[in-house]
This record gives structure tokens, sequence and C-alpha cells, in this order.
């Protein structure tokens, strides 16, 4: 997949996004601190982080959806086929969300209206699109709830949100989000809140409906089964920093920041040892963006700090295969990502 | 339905310490204009099992499976419709409000948002203070020390007694969650969903923390959580529920290395597997979990199960011994009773 993948220019670029929000009187916190990444069509990219990493700020920012008046991109550029959307008019992105960029978040019951019947949004969604009468968009809403695997669709566009368990509201969710066809879909821990036999339903249904559409996914989670399942290449967060990208292969096998093997160490792992096994922690906790200390911003936790960490933030080193590193021993250091040997 | 399964020792031979029998807790549904009853939703439905003393037994199963019930009934949090919940030779069942208390010194529990379980205007010092003084625990000096090693155990510094819980993490706020409830010194621990609101780094810390716990003061638990990962590295005996009922117990390796019960391997297969070099088959199943008002018959499983038959629509299978201590309530894959000698009992 990699290879016919890296003869495509990227479909979205993101680059050096720096998004900063207002907490105090005149201070300012930087949620995401230059981030870059591209994503290619029929491509999934993961970015992984845990509460605070920025994860989902970068998400909201790249949907233009920051809350007005205290958070803002401050820096940067979001390109969509090469046209940035940091500089378009709120009328212009509302135009390009829902057409080119789709979006679905964790809890569906959030973002679809209560009052509206299922078909009525995904309708209505269909409407601002493409210039197709109500029954015609009617008609579309209901094809697009087959799509998603739900039974009986043409009942089920006649029932409200409530009516609806939380696995078919977030196929409904799903279904409106692809009603355009967006050429991106940012998928914001959109399995997070369901059970492990429903979200291996959804899952199993995202990537179909990706072979089938070829959209680019923004894959947002802190659940690193799911990146291993979902993702092609991987982009790890901590602190509103990017400290690891790699192939989803590069990442799970041969991290290169303490930070992320620290966290495939800390995964509970099934059915791989004859004892209870301990599980390995990361010490300590995510510092708060009011209060990060100098230097590496992972050092606090880190067990390969030394002093020279403390010295200066280390700059994301890309090498040549492509895949970057934010730390200053990666050389010299043979990370793990098992708690104990094979 | 437990008929068949001889109400002797405990699979691990140690002494039992929790035996529920036949538990069953309906909430009512009511309606028309005289709020009759007219429904119940069997939230937990004919649920057999113990607990050895010291031994921590996960209990797993998907929203709707009726795993939050099952823990509040056995603590007496909720009534139960019928049954019995025998706690170390009394039936906790039948024993009035006075009476229960005191065993509720020797049983506490752990909730899954710990911030939810904290009043937020009051002190660390006041929240672990309040455990002390309900049950007479110490003099009031006595008590601040106790607060202060109690906070030393979980990993949290005696300096945070004069902190308010919005100060604390959520990792910090489920070690002071854990910290209440082993205040009062008790003998079994319900922790329901303890770290599913945690970051992965911070949920590995409070797993250990349980388990350290659990060895120091000989703890008997009753894990429940939706991730079975997170269970396995806790557990001795894992219990599977779904729509009320259970459908397999077994030890935990044996579980997690050769399930017998489709809905066991279904779960099992569901979850999403962190190792990239191992690519494993999917059972997806189809459907959602049915209604508990209106279960389906016979196997409540049924409908989403890839081996269903005619005739798991009949009966409601048994859960039957289908190797040692591990009991699979599924006609398709046990073999009826009495091909295999059953040598232990729930």
């Amino acid at each position: 997949m990699s290879q016919v993948l890296s003869s495509q220019p990227p479909l979205l670029e993101v680059d050096d996004l720096q998004t900063s929000f207002i907490v105090g009187e005149g201070q300012d916190v930087r949620a995401v601190d230059g981030v870059s990444f591209t994503v290619k069509a029929g491509e999934t990219l993961a970015i992984v982080g845990e509460s605070g990493s920025g994860k989902s700020v970068t998400s909201l920012s790249i949907m233009r959806l920051l809350p007005k008046k205290i958070g803002r991109i401050s820096r940067g550029t979001i390109r969509l086929r090469g046209k940035d959307l940091v500089s378009l008019s709120d009328r212009e992105m509302r135009a390009i969300r829902g057409n080119d960029i789709g979006m679905i978040f964790q809890e569906p019951m959030t973002s679809l209206n209560p009052v509206h019947t299922i078909g009525t949004q995904i309708a209505e969604v269909v409407m601002q699109h493409d210039k197709l009468s109500k029954a015609d968009a009617h008609k579309r809403a209901v094809q697009m709830l087959e799509l998603v695997g739900i039974p009986e669709p043409a009942k089920r566009a006649t029932q409200y949100p409530h009516e609806m368990s939380g696995g078919m509201r977030q196929r409904a969710m799903i279904a409106m989000s692809l009603a355009c066809e967006p050429s991106v879909l940012i998928a914001d821990e959109p399995t997070t809140a369901l059970d492990v036999t429903i979200q291996a339903q959804i899952l199993d249904l995202m990537r179909n409906l990706q072979q089938k559409m070829g959209m680019a996914i923004v894959f947002i989670t802190h659940d690193l089964g799911v990146v291993a399942e979902m993702a092609d290449r991987v982009v790890v967060m901590y602190a509103g920093q990017v400290v690891e990208t790699g192939t989803v292969e590069e990442i799970f096998t041969k991290p290169l920041m303490p930070y992320t093997s620290g966290l495939m160490q800390s995964i509970p792992r099934m059915g791989e040892s004859e004892e209870k096994q301990r599980l390995q922690t990361i010490p300590g906790y995510v510092p708060l963006l009011t209060k990060l200390p100098g230097g590496c911003r992972f050092r606090t936790r880190c067990a390969f700090a030394q002093e020279r960490c403390a010295a200066a933030e280390p700059p994301l080193e890309v090498l040549d295969s492509g895949r970057s590193v934010r730390c200053v021993r990666w050389r010299e250091l043979d990370l793990k990502t098992k708690a104990t040997a094979p | 339905m437990n008929e068949m399964i001889p109400p002797t020792a405990a699979p691990t031979k140690r002494d039992t310490l929790l035996e529920v029998r036949n538990l069953k807790k309906y909430f009512p549904i009511r309606g028309g204009v005289l709020s009759r009853v007219v429904t119940n939703v069997k939230a937990v439905d004919d649920v057999s099992f113990s607990i050895g003393r010291g031994e921590v037994v996960g209990l797993v199963g998907e929203s709707g499976s009726g795993k939050t019930t099952v823990g509040r009934t056995v603590l007496r949090l909720g009534e139960p419709t019928s049954g019995t919940i025998d706690f170390d030779g009394a039936d906790i069942a039948k024993l009035s409000k006075p009476e229960m208390r005191r065993y509720r010194k020797r049983m506490q529990i752990v909730f899954q948002d710990p911030y939810a379980s904290l009043n937020p205007r009051e002190k660390i010092r006041t929240v672990l203070g309040h455990a002390l003084a309900v049950h007479n625990i110490g003099t009031p000096a006595e008590r601040e020390d106790r607060i202060v090693a109690l906070l030393q155990q979980v990993g949290l510094s005696g300096d945070y007694l004069d902190r308010f819980p919005h100060e604390f993490s959520g990792g910090q706020r489920q070690r002071i969650g854990i910290a209440r409830a082993l205040a009062v010194e008790p003998d079994f621990i319900v922790a329901d969903e303890p770290v599913s609101a945690l970051d992965v780094s911070i949920q590995a810390q409070v797993v250990n923390l349980l388990d350290d716990l659990r060895a120091k003061f000989n703890l008997t638990m009753l894990f429940i959580a939706h991730d079975l990962a997170v269970v396995e590295h806790i557990s001795d005996r894992v219990i599977v529920m779904y729509l009320g009922r259970i459908m397999e117990i077994a030890p935990t390796r044996t579980l997690y290395r050769a399930p017998n019960h489709p809905y066991t391997k279904a779960l099992l297969s569901a979850v999403p597997n962190p190792d990239i070099t191992q690519r494993k088959d999917r059972i997806i199943l189809k459907g959602d979990i049915p209604s508990p008002i209106n279960p389906p018959s016979g196997c409540v499983f049924r409908t989403r199960c890839p081996m269903a038959i005619p005739e798991c629509a009949k009966v409601v299978p048994p859960l039957v011994e289908v190797s040692p201590g591990q009991f699979s309530a599924c006609i398709r894959t046990a073999p009826p009773p009495g091909s295999f000698v059953p040598v232990s009992t729930l």
C-alpha cells in the first residue's frame, strides 16, 4: 500500500500548526505547538496521544471549529489540495466542511440534532452539497444508511437519534459525514464510547468504505490497538507536539522515542503470558500546558532523561526513511515495545 | 438452572468469602394512569458465582450486560429481587438495613469516575475522614495519622491533605477513591470500571496499585470492566456476562487461551490487537445487544450468535463444566451435562 501511495501528492498538508487558547488574563497556552503532517488519498493517518496531547485540538483546527472567543490558529498552514484553509472566510470554510472534509466525533449524540429525524438531517447535508430535490435527497439519505449497514434503512431514516443505539447513531453519523463523499474524513475517537463488538463493526465498516470511496482518513485515538488495526502511518503527540512519526510497522516494531515505547509497554496485552503479568507504567502525569518542564516536555517522566534533555527543547528530527523523532538520545537507545522479552 | 451444580467447594480450593446464588435484579417499568408495573427490565437474571478469600474475579461484559448491577447488588447498594448473597457465612440479601451496617465496613466500592464520586467541596482530609468517622475508627488525632498513611499507601503525598478533588488529575483522583475504599480496612472490594476513564499510561499505574494492595491486605475483589485485556492482568478467574446472564466462567488463563462460549470467543476476537505482527481472524457479530425488557427466549445470545440453531430458542442453557473450573452456558459448544464429570462448582 505504501509504495502506491508514495507516488501521489498529499491531499491534506498540515504545516507548523500552532493553536493557542486564552487561559487567563493575557495568558496563552499552545495546545498545539508546531504540528506538521500530511495525508494522501486512500491513506489512514492515526494521531495518537493521551489526554492533553493536543490531538483533538488539531482536528478541530483543521475543521476550523475552535471555540471562537478563546481559541485561534496562531501560526501555520492547513492545505487541502494546495489551498490554505486557515485564510478562508467562515463562509468559504462552511463549504469545505461536509463537502471536502467530513468529521465523526466520539459522541454522536452531540453532533446529531435531537429534534430532526436521521433521514432529514442527512438529506439536509446532501442538499447543501448537490442541487437535489427534497425527495431525491431523502432517497440518497436512505442509500447512505444502507451503505453503512443499518438494517431497514427506510424505516430508520424516519427515526430520531434517541431511538437508536450508540452503535446505530455512530453509523448514522458516518452516513451523514460521508453523504457528500468528502475526500478527507476526520474521525476523532469514533469508537471510544462503543462496546468492543460494536467497535469491531464500525472499524470494519470504515475500512470497507475507505476502499470503496478512496478517502483519506485522519484517525484520532488514544487506543493503540485501534491504531495497529487501522493506520498506515502514525503521528504520536505529547503535550501539544509531535514526538514521533512513522509507518505503523516502524512505530509498533521499533519505536524511537521513549514516550512511544512507554505507551506500547503500558498497554495490557491479551493472552501473552502464562502468569499474571505486571504492567509497565510511565511514572507521573502528563504536564499541564501552563506548567511545562523546560527542555524536552517528556523528560520528567522519561526513564532515559539526562541533564542535556533539560537544556533545550529537542527538535523533531526527520530521518532519511521519512520518519521523524523528537529525542536527543534516540540514536543511543534501544527501546522495547513489550514489557517482556518475546 | 443451577440444580446440576453440586453445592460444594469453590474451584480455587480456597475458602469462599462471597457466594451468590440465583441472584435476580429486576427493575420495574411502570405505566398507565395507576403506575402499575407493566414489565420488568431483567438487569440480572439468575446469576450464581462465588469468590474465594483473597481471589480477584473479573466480571466482563458490554453495556447492558448487567455487570454493574451485579456489583452493586452484591454490596446491597440495590435490593436483590431474589436470590441469596452469602458473605462470610451470612446471607446479606436478607439482612435489615441496621444489620447490614456491620457488613458495610467489610465491603467497599471503587467507582469508575472518581470525580463524580468525590465531593468537590470537601478537602481530601474530610473525604477520607468521613469514611473513618462513619465507622467509628480511631480518635480524631489517630484518624489524621491514618489518613496520611492511607495516602502514602496509594502513592500520594501526605501533603495533599488540604487539597480539593479538582486539584488532582484523573489518575490521582482514582488513587483517592481507592484510599477511601481502603480506609475502613475492608475484606472485599468491588472495583467498577476503576481504570476505564484513565489514559493508558495512568491506567497501568492504577492496575498495578490495585494488585499491590490486594496482595498486601489479602483483599478479595470483584473487578468489573469492559476492557478484557485489563481484566486478564488482574484476575484469577473471569465471569463473562451478556444480557443479565452468565455465559462463561473460567480460570483467567483458560478463558483467554481456550474460551468455550461463542460470545466469549467473539468478545475476545473483537478486541483490537496492538501486535501488528499477529493478524487474527475476527468474528464480527451482527447487530446490537437486544433490549433487556424483552430478551430473546432460550439463550439470550442466540440472536447474534454465529452458531445458533433453532433449539437455542427453546431452553435457557445451563452452565456446564467443560474443563476443570470452566463453565459455559451453550448447548452448541458445551457437552451435555453428565458427559464431563464435574469436579468443582461455580
